[in-house]
C-alpha cells in the first residue's frame, strides 16, 4: 500500500465552481468580473509551479480525476491520494464570500473526483476568517469520511496555536479528521516577518519558516496539550529544518517554561506523537545527510510519502532520497500516513 | 574541561549606568528631546520591550555590580565577572541602548555617534581585551555609511552593527550604502537577533510569549540571510564579511540546503546571482554560537559543526543576559583540539584579523 499526502488537483477557474455556487455569488461572480482566483503563492508559469512533463498545453494542470490518476497515481504505484485544493479562497476577505467559495471548493473536489475515482480522499478547505463558518463547513463535509483532514494554510492571519482557532481543533478531533496545514499564504501579514521579499525565491524558501512559527505557537499554545489524539500534518513544509526547531524551542522551553505551564512533554515528544510532514519538496543535497536528519528528529515515523503533484521538486518516479532503505520507505508510503490519518487507519 | 587560552567572546552586551551616561556626547537638543519624547521605535513601549524579558533587563540575577547600576553596565565588574573568570582575552561590545531603529532618523543618529563615543572611551579605553561595535542608525542608510566611515579607521572598533529586524529585508537595496561603506573599509557586518520592525514578529501576526519571540529570531534571521544572499549583495561585495550574532546557527545547513534547491528551479528569477546560495553563504557568513541549541543528544550538534564547517562558528557568551553560554560547558560533545581552537579563538581571528 502506498499513499500520496499531498496531490493537488487544479481548478481551472471560477465557472469551474459555479455548480456548487448558490445563485447569488454565480451572479456576483459574473457581475463584478470574478474570472479567476490566480494566487501569487503559486503563479501559473513559474518553473516551480508544474512539472514540464505534467503542464498542460493550455490551462492548469491537474484539472480531472482521470489525468490526475494517468500522470500521480499509477506511474508511482499509489493506491490512495489525498487531493489538497490550493485555489486560494482564503485570499476573500468578507466572511460569506469566503465561505461560499470554500463550501464551493470542497463541493467540487467531491464531485469532480472522489465521486470519480475510489482512489481519491479529500481534504476540507477552510477559510479562516470567521472561525464559526469554518467549524460549520467542517460538519458538513465531515458526514463524508473520504474527506480525511482540515486544510489551512501555513501564513495566517494570527498564529495558529491562538485560542481563536481552537474550535477548529475542536471539530477535527471529533470527527476524526487530521489538521493539514500546507504551504502557503492567507496574505494576511508579509511572508516574512521583515516585510515583503524581492523575489519569489524568497517567498518560496521562507514558507519553511511560517512552518517554524505555526509549530512553535501551537506547542507553546498548548495544542497539542488539550487535543492529544490530534494529528497535525505539515505539507509541502519541507522537514530538513524540524531538528534545528525542536532544540531551540528545547532551548528555551528550559528557560521558560513558567510561561506555558501547561506544556507537560517535550517539544521532540510532541512532534513524534502528534506531528507529521510531508516527503516533498526534499530540500538538501541528495547525501547520507538526509537519514541523519531523521536520526536527529529521533523518529521514523513523522516523514508521509508526497509526490507534490504537479509542483516541480524532482524528476522521474524517483521521489526517495537515496539514502532512505526500503524499511524507511514502507513506513514514509504505508505505516505512517495511515497513522497519521484517522480515516484511513481501516484501509486494505 | 579545558579551553583554549585566550577565548575571544562574540557578544558582549554594555549598559548605561544611567540615562546621562550619554549626555557628554549629545547636543542639548538631544538631550532635552531624549527626555521629554523617549526614544520612540516601532514599538508599544517607550521603554523595554512588548515581551517582557523572563529577568529584569534580561540580566543574570548575579551580574548587578556590586556598586549598583544594571546588569552589565560596570567595566570593571565585567571584567571581573566574564573576562576574568572566563579567560576571555578579547571580546566585541554589542550595545543594545536605544539607538538604531529610532524612528526619528536625526534623534537616531545623534544617539548613535553618541554610543560610539561611550563604548570608545569609557569601555575600550578602560579595558582593552574589548573592541566597540559600530552602531549605525540603519533606517537612514546614508546617515549610516558615514557613520562607518568616520570609525572605520579607529581600531577601538571591530565591526559594523545592525539588528536583525529592520523595517525591510537587510537585503534590500535601501539598505546597501551601508554594505558599500563596510566592504571599503573591510570591517566585517554584525547583525545581532532583536530591534522593532514594525511588522508582526511571525508571518502569522504576533506570538503569545516572550518564549516564542526568542524562538522566532532564527526564523527572521533565515529570512534575512536570505534576502542578504538573493538579493545579491555578496555578488555586488565578494569580500564583505557578515556575521550573524545570536541568531542561532543549527538552522543554517537546513537553509543552504532549501537555497539550493529552489534556486535551482527559479534560477531564471535571479540571473544576477553567478553562484549558488550556499556557496555564497559558505564564503561570506558566519555565525556566533550563543544561544546553543540543545538537543536531547548533544553529539547531534557536531553533525550540524561538521556540516557548516568548523571554521564558521564563533564562540560567544552574550553576556550579562541570563541565556549566557559559559565557554567551559559549551561544546558538550566529542571535538578534537583544533577544532576548539578554531571555535573559541581561530575563527575570529580569521574574520576580525588586525582590530
Amino acid at each position: 500500500m502506498q499513499i500520496d499526502v499531498d496531490i493537488h488537483p487544479g481548478t481551472p477557474d471560477v465557472a469551474a465552481l459555479f455548480p456548487y455556487l448558490p445563485e447569488h455569488w454565480r451572479d456576483m461572480s459574473v457581475m463584478r468580473g470574478i474570472t479567476d482566483l490566480h494566487s501569487a503563492n503559486y503563479p501559473d508559469m513559474t518553473p516551480l509551479a508544474a512539472r514540464p512533463d505534467w503542464r498542460p498545453p493550455k490551462g492548469r494542470p491537474g484539472t480531472s480525476a482521470s489525468l490526475i490518476a494517468s500522470q500521480c497515481l499509477e506511474p508511482f504505484g499509489t493506491n490512495v491520494g489525498i487531493l489538497n485544493p490550493l485555489f486560494p479562497v482564503q485570499t476573500f476577505y468578507a466572511d460569506d464570500l469566503a465561505q461560499a467559495f470554500a463550501s464551493a471548493l470542497n463541493d467540487w473536489t467531491r464531485a469532480e473526483f472522489l465521486d470519480r475515482d475510489v482512489r481519491f480522499r479529500g481534504s476540507i478547505v477552510v477559510s479562516l476568517e470567521n472561525v464559526e463558518m469554518a467549524v460549520e463547513e467542517i460538519d458538513r463535509c465531515a458526514a463524508d469520511t473520504r474527506f480525511v483532514q482540515v486544510l489551512v494554510l501555513a501564513g495566517t492571519a494570527r498564529l495558529l496555536g491562538r485560542r481563536t482557532y481552537w474550535p477548529i481543533y475542536e471539530a477535527c478531533v471529533r470527527h476524526g479528521l487530521s489538521l493539514g496545514i500546507h504551504a502557503g499564504q492567507d496574505f494576511r501579514n508579509a511572508p516574512t516577518a521583515l516585510g515583503w521579499p524581492s523575489y519569489y525565491l524568497e517567498d518560496y524558501v521562507a514558507h519553511a519558516q511560517s512552518f517554524q512559527y505555526q509549530l512553535t505557537s501551537l506547542f507553546c499554545e498548548g495544542v497539542f496539550n488539550r487535543y492529544p489524539t490530534l494529528k497535525v500534518v505539515m505539507l509541502e513544509s519541507g522537514w530538513t529544518w524540524v531538528p534545528a526547531l525542536l532544540w531551540r524551542i528545547a532551548k528555551y522551553w528550559g528557560g521558560l517554561r513558567f510561561e506555558v505551564p501547561w506544556t507537560d512533554r517535550s517539544p521532540e515528544e510532541v512532534v513524534r506523537d502528534q506531528l507529521r510532514f510531508s516527503l516533498t519538496p526534499i530540500d538538501g543535497p541528495d547525501t547520507d545527510q538526509l537519514r541523519r536528519v531523521i536520526d536527529h528528529i529521533g523518529s521514523d515515523q513523522v516523514i508521509l510519502f508526497s509526490t507534490d503533484y504537479p509542483h516541480n521538486q524532482f524528476d522521474g518516479i524517483d521521489v526517495f532520497p537515496t539514502a532512505f532503505d526500503a524499511t524507511l520507505r514502507k513506513i514514509i508510503s504505508d505505516d505512517a500516513p495511515r497513522a497519521a490519518y484517522p480515516r484511513l487507519g481501516s484501509l486494505t | 574541561m579545558n579551553t583554549p587560552t585566550g577565548i575571544w567572546d562574540g557578544d558582549i552586551h554594555p549598559y548605561l549606568r544611567s540615562a546621562t551616561d550619554l549626555d557628554p556626547w549629545l547636543p542639548k537638543q538631544w538631550i532635552e528631546h531624549q527626555r521629554n519624547y523617549g526614544s520612540l521605535r516601532q514599538t508599544p513601549l517607550v521603554n523595554g520591550s512588548a515581551y517582557h524579558k523572563s529577568q529584569p533587563n534580561a540580566g543574570r540575577r548575579d551580574a548587578y555590580p556590586p556598586e549598583g547600576g544594571v546588569q552589565g553596565s560596570s567595566v570593571s565588574f565585567l571584567r571581573e565577572q566574564l573576562l576574568d573568570a572566563h579567560n576571555i582575552g578579547w571580546g566585541i561590545l554589542n550595545p543594545l541602548v536605544a539607538s538604531q531603529g529610532v524612528r526619528n532618523l536625526d534623534h537616531s543618529a545623534a544617539l548613535c555617534r553618541a554610543i560610539n563615543h561611550w563604548q570608545a572611551e569609557i569601555w575600550v579605553d578602560a579595558e582593552p581585551r574589548l573592541r566597540a561595535s559600530i552602531v549605525v542608525p540603519y533606517e537612514d542608510p546614508e546617515t549610516s555609511a558615514a557613520e562607518i566611515r568616520h570609525w572605520a579607521g579607529d581600531n577601538r572598533f571591530a565591526q559594523v552593527l545592525l539588528l536583525s529586524r529592520t523595517s525591510f529585508l537587510p537585503g534590500n537595496r535601501r539598505y546597501w550604502p551601508i554594505y558599500e561603506a563596510a566592504a571599503e573599509a573591510n570591517i566585517p557586518v554584525g547583525i545581532h537577533a532583536f530591534g522593532n520592525s514594525g511588522w508582526p514578529v511571525s508571518s502569522s501576526g504576533w506570538s503569545s510569549f516572550y518564549m516564542e519571540e526568542m524562538i522566532g529570531h532564527a526564523q527572521t534571521s533565515q529570512a534575512g540571510l536570505t534576502s542578504l544572499v538573493i538579493e545579491g549583495v555578496f555578488e555586488r561585495w565578494p569580500t564583505l564579511k557578515l556575521v550573524l550574532v545570536e541568531s542561532g546557527f543549527t538552522w543554517a545547513p537546513s537553509l543552504m540546503g532549501r537555497l539550493d534547491k529552489h534556486w535551482k528551479t527559479l534560477k531564471s528569477e535571479v540571473p544576477h546571482l553567478k553562484l549558488s546560495p550556499s556557496e555564497y553563504i559558505r564564503r561570506n557568513v558566519w555565525w556566533t554560537s550563543q544561544p546553543m541549541d540543545e538537543p536531547e543528544n548533544r553529539r547531534y550538534l557536531a553533525d550540524i559543526f561538521n556540516w557548516l564547517g568548523w571554521d564558521r562558528i564563533m564562540f560567544s557568551s552574550d553576556y550579562p543576559h541570563w541565556d549566557f553560554d559559559d565557554p567551559s560547558r559549551v561544546i558538550m560533545f566529542p571535538a578534537t583540539h583544533e577544532q576548539k581552537h578554531a571555535f573559541f579563538t581561530g575563527n575570529a581571528q580569521a574574520v576580525y584579523g588586525s582590530r
